[in-house]
């Protein structure tokens, strides 16, 4: 109590300065107790009760602002132009502007829409080609969708799950063992495969959940270094003959999966959706109930709020984490899972790719909820698609949409930037704050 | 300087915090601003010290109206203010403190000498250095002027919280302020602080100084006013001189007849309904040698039967908060309790609420509440997964919602809405809502830890109202409290404890003299005790009502807090 500055003392009687008195709570004027685990409420408080949706659309709004400013001033021909800007600062802007117009609308179409598409589909082009941007969109946004998920239930409960890579690989481990090394009917082989996906990840978040409900150890700690210990596991399972190694190979890579085991696309190539999409947005439905319309889900949401007061009313705080993880695990396990059996078909480390990491920008920019982890997913999917069609068009490269995401998520993280630039007025904190905020209060 | 606001109204939204107030503090008045939580005290203060704009009306400064856009308009208006939450920075000196804003540069002189009698000032050099020496003498000038009693050098994170506060108002008196506003000064202090407080805030009357006490304590308004305001949902409903009566304050600030001590029946006890066997709760540190170890609850025994009040008293910190989470099964603990017959020593905190315990947590905001859900969500926190609540796994929203609105109504929560977050509301509506919540469904035992800490008069009643009523429906209850005055207005037996034992039982009759030297660890039966006797009772004669008194309202006064100044 005697780092906490404005507390009250502790004890004034010389006698009573037993472990007692160190150990009674502070009365109601004492403000909220600090250390680590207030921080860590502190900093998922900001997360889910984040900033109005206006200020994600402005984030989004700024982010593409310095993105287009990037891509001109990193353009040849627009340097060369402004070498010249005071003779003719015209041809200057005129050729920041296009630059810009050009590599976005290209990352437009790529993502979205393309209208060359539509009047092709008049003149005898395939109807389906229109919807092609969207598709794979859809395809780019399904393991993030649930690698998402994953991050975001872990939220709610309280906790960061930053291993939701170590889980897609623990899931996608199984799968792919599962894929190649097993021979099942159609129907049946896939669903076996999402089990094990879901059950693989499961495993590992049950093991931080665990390992944090009986010894206390913080689940970022266990979470970070079990990133380390799969991807150098996975390493070795790929790199070994009897593992996951595709025969006569020296690569790191495994076979493809049975044919029984893929997840089929539903409408005919090229426009199509996966089922792994259609997973993933029932996980996410499913994740919603679980949360919002289940005792399991108020548990989650009283410990992440407030565990004390969660322990009080007779709620078992280990318990609550071990199942968080545990299907938080699970969630991730399934992101590998469709991503295996949906897209790559093969476990290898261009399969891995990111999804783990990316899940925790997701995740916060969908405030750890369902719905917003949903949109969040197919805006990074939709960055993704149309940043490889941006490359492919113009000389813009694809990191250009990484840089993007990543300035979204900066400015949806600083929201006082965001109301200082648009003049926000903040609906938080202003006068109602002063008015509840009695003593009491 | 006369200070006046005239018709100051704030809204928001479309609350009205301040509705027309009128208010004039003449100079060396110590002017009580009293009213309930929520009643527009402290955004009154707010308007006036810049930190929100008034819709209307005008503030005026010896008959000029002036106008205050901010904090720093305030303090060229010489309106200084001391928040209820101090503005220091724990890692700096109390000089360093005082003069952060207001720093002044060192001087060099150079050359300055003095030659045959003859003293030549020098060139005077400006630098960016922090006059360190100006600082300390200003704190140290100031607080011998006003008797504060503060050493310029000491550390604030090694300061106690009163005298933090005194650092504030030793701030606010270097930037000239005229006028001192204290909101709720006397939450964060012990007894002893508090009057310690008001012997400064009498010096300051004296300097000439107006101060406006800011308090929803009737007792120390009463003391240190000259004249009393009382605010009711953002109006003036009253002046009074400090002579008027506890019940007209009261009742004006309630807006009604309110009764400072609940009436009620003679106690019927039933059959035992707990019955704690030794319990014992370990101190958590091993024994060494030189330290033998000590338990935070030391052997305890008791019962408590059907429809009647045990009262715990005792000083905070003297194992009261670990009896009752060891009751509830929330600290591991050795020795027995049954409840009703029924062995819960080694059940679940779950299971002892499901027995029938309900239990009223010692710290509201921490345990009882959590703050960001809605009203309804609080009233389910331990019955969340039982019908009508839930069937399987699944919670049925309308039946909750149904639920909340009549307990709601029962418990007279004032809420716009039981979506509404409850953080959002007041002290006392909080403490309805954890009342409402554990003696809604049926209980046997009521736990109910310092009910009452930090909430208004009105509600104050109505809680003891309801714990009266729970013991007459033949619920035991027990009550712990640091507060006399409600060990005495509800207890039918009144147990002390002391370090970790209970020292006693007495009936509600004993005098506060015998109480007091109990709480204090001394046995009344004693020859040599008459001194300590008498220290007890002129502290606890003394005009406060410490129901937000933070641990530490102990006894002896003088103790080793005050070797820090």
């Amino acid at each position: 109590m005697t780092e906490d500055a404005s507390g009250p003392p502790a004890n004034t009687a010389p006698e009573a300065s037993t472990p007692a008195s160190g150990s009674t709570s502070g009365g109601p004027g004492t403000p909220p107790r600090r250390g680590l685990r207030g921080l860590d409420r502190e900093i998922i408080n900001s997360i889910t009760h984040g900033s109005p949706a206006v200020v994600t659309i402005l984030a989004i709004f700024l982010a593409l602002v310095i993105g287009a400013l990037i891509i001109a001033f990193s353009d040849t021909t627009v340097l060369h132009q402004f070498n010249s800007f005071f003779a003719a600062p015209g041809a200057a802007i005129s050729a920041a502007w296009h630059a810009v117009a050009d590599a976005y609308s290209a990352l437009f179409e790529g993502a979205i829409f393309n209208p060359h598409t539509v009047s092709a589909a008049f003149h005898g082009g395939s109807v389906g080609a229109i919807f092609y941007p969207l598709s794979e969109t859809a395809a780019q946004a399904t393991p993030l969708i649930l690698t998402g998920l994953s991050v975001a239930l872990a939220f709610r409960a309280g906790l960061f799950n930053i291993g939701a890579a170590s889980q897609w690989i623990g899931g996608a481990i199984v799968v792919t063992w599962l894929g190649f090394g097993v021979s099942l009917p159609p129907v049946i082989h896939v669903i076996v495969c999402l089990i094990g996906g879901f059950i693989g990840g499961a495993v590992l978040g049950w093991i931080v959940g665990d390992l944090k409900a009986r010894t206390g150890a913080h689940e970022v700690i266990v979470t970070i270094m079990l990133n380390y210990i799969m991807y150098n596991m996975l390493s070795y399972l790929l790199g070994t003959h009897a593992a996951l190694q595709q025969p006569g190979q020296s690569n790191l890579t495994s076979p493809n999966i049975a044919a029984n085991a893929q997840l089929p696309h539903v409408g005919g190539p090229p426009p199509q959706v996966g089922v792994g999409f259609l997973v993933a947005i029932a996980a996410a439905a499913g994740l919603w109930w679980l949360l919002e319309r289940s005792t399991i889900g108020f548990e989650f949401r009283t410990v992440g709020a407030n565990p004390s007061a969660a322990r009080t009313a007779g709620m078992s705080v280990p318990r609550t984490w071990v199942l968080a993880m545990l299907i938080a695990g699970g969630i991730a396990g399934l992101s590998g899972a469709v991503a295996i059996q949906g897209q790559f078909l093969s476990l290898n480390f261009q399969s891995y790719g990111t999804f783990g990491f990316d899940g925790i920008t997701v995740a916060l920019l969908g405030r750890a909820k369902p719905l917003g982890v949903v949109l969040a997913a197919l805006l990074f999917g939709a960055l993704n698609t149309g940043g490889t069609n941006m490359q492919a068009a113009t000389s813009v490269p694809v990191d250009i949409s990484k840089v993007i995401e990543g300035l979204i998520v900066l400015f949806v993280a600083a929201p006082m930037l965001i109301r200082l630039l648009f003049r926000l007025r903040s609906t938080h904190g202003g006068g109602m704050e002063a008015v509840a905020k009695g003593w009491n209060g | 300087m006369e200070l006046e606001l005239r018709g100051i109204t704030k809204r928001f939204g479309s609350l009205v915090a301040n509705d027309h107030i009128d208010l004039t503090v003449q100079p060396g008045e110590i002017l009580g601003l009293l009213g309930e939580n929520g009643a527009g005290k402290t955004t009154l203060m707010n308007v006036l010290y810049g930190l929100a704009q008034p819709d209307s009306g005008e503030i005026r400064i010896d008959g000029k109206p002036v106008v205050i856009h901010s904090p720093k308009d305030a303090i060229n208006a010489k309106i200084g203010m001391v928040h209820q939450h101090f503005m220091l920075v724990p890692v700096f000196s109390v000089a360093e403190n005082v003069a952060l804003g207001v720093e002044h540069l060192r001087t060099i002189w150079l050359g300055r000498m003095t030659i045959g009698g003859r003293s030549f000032p020098g060139i005077p050099i400006p630098t960016t250095l922090f006059d360190r020496q100006r600082a300390r003498r200003q704190v140290r000038e100031l607080s011998e002027r006003y008797g504060l009693r503060v050493d310029p050098d000491a550390m604030i994170e090694d300061l106690p919280v009163g005298v933090q506060q005194r650092v504030e108002i030793i701030k606010a008196l270097l930037r000239q302020a005229n006028v001192l506003i204290l909101d709720e000064p006397t939450a964060v202090l012990t007894p002893g602080e508090t009057e310690d407080l008001f012997r400064v805030m009498r010096e300051l009357r004296e300097g000439g100084r107006s101060i406006v006490f800011i308090s929803h304590k009737l007792k120390e308004v009463q003391s240190i006013a000259d004249k009393i305001t009382v605010i009711r949902r953002g109006q003036v409903v009253g002046e009074r001189p400090p002579t008027a009566t506890d019940a007209e304050l009261a009742a004006l600030m309630v807006g009604r007849a309110v009764e400072l001590r609940v009436t009620k029946e003679e106690a019927t006890p039933g059959d035992v309904v707990l019955d704690v066997k030794n319990l014992t709760v370990s101190g958590g540190i091993l024994p060494t040698e030189t330290d033998p170890g000590r338990n935070v609850v030391d052997d305890v025994t008791f019962q408590v039967r059907a429809g009647e009040i045990l009262g715990i008293a005792g000083v905070q910190g003297n194992g009261q908060t670990e009896l009752c989470e060891a009751i509830m099964g929330l600290r591991p603990a050795m020795g027995a309790v049954h409840l009703a017959g029924r062995d819960v020593s080694y059940a679940t905190p779950r299971d002892r609420l499901r027995a029938g315990i309900a239990y009223i947590p010692e710290d509201r905001h921490e345990d009882g509440i959590v703050a960001d859900f809605s009203v309804a969500d609080n009233l389910i926190l331990d019955t969340y997964d039982r019908p009508p609540n839930a069937s399987g796994f699944a919670m049925n929203l309308p039946a909750i919602r149904k639920g909340a609105t009549s307990l709601v109504d029962e418990f007279d929560v004032r809420t716009s809405s039981i979506d509404t977050p409850v953080g959002t509301l007041s002290g006392g509506n909080q403490q309805k809502v954890i009342l409402a919540r554990e003696v809604g469904r049926k209980v046997r035992l009521l736990l109910a830890s310092q009910p009452t800490r930090g909430l208004d008069v009105g509600s104050i009643e109505f809680v003891h109202r309801r714990l009266v009523r729970e013991r007459d429906s033949g619920v035991a209850v027990i009550i712990v409290s640091s507060e006399l005055d409600e060990i005495y207005a509800l207890s039918d037996r009144i147990a002390v404890m002391y370090e970790g034992k209970i020292m006693a039982f007495r009936p509600p009759t004993v005098p506060v003299t015998e109480l007091g030297l109990l709480m204090a660890g001394a046995d009344p039966k004693a020859s040599d005790t008459e001194e300590l006797a008498e220290e007890v009772e002129a502290l606890y004669d003394r005009p406060q009502a410490d129901d937000e008194s933070p641990p530490g309202a102990d006894p002896p006064v003088d103790g080793p807090q005050r070797s820090s100044e």
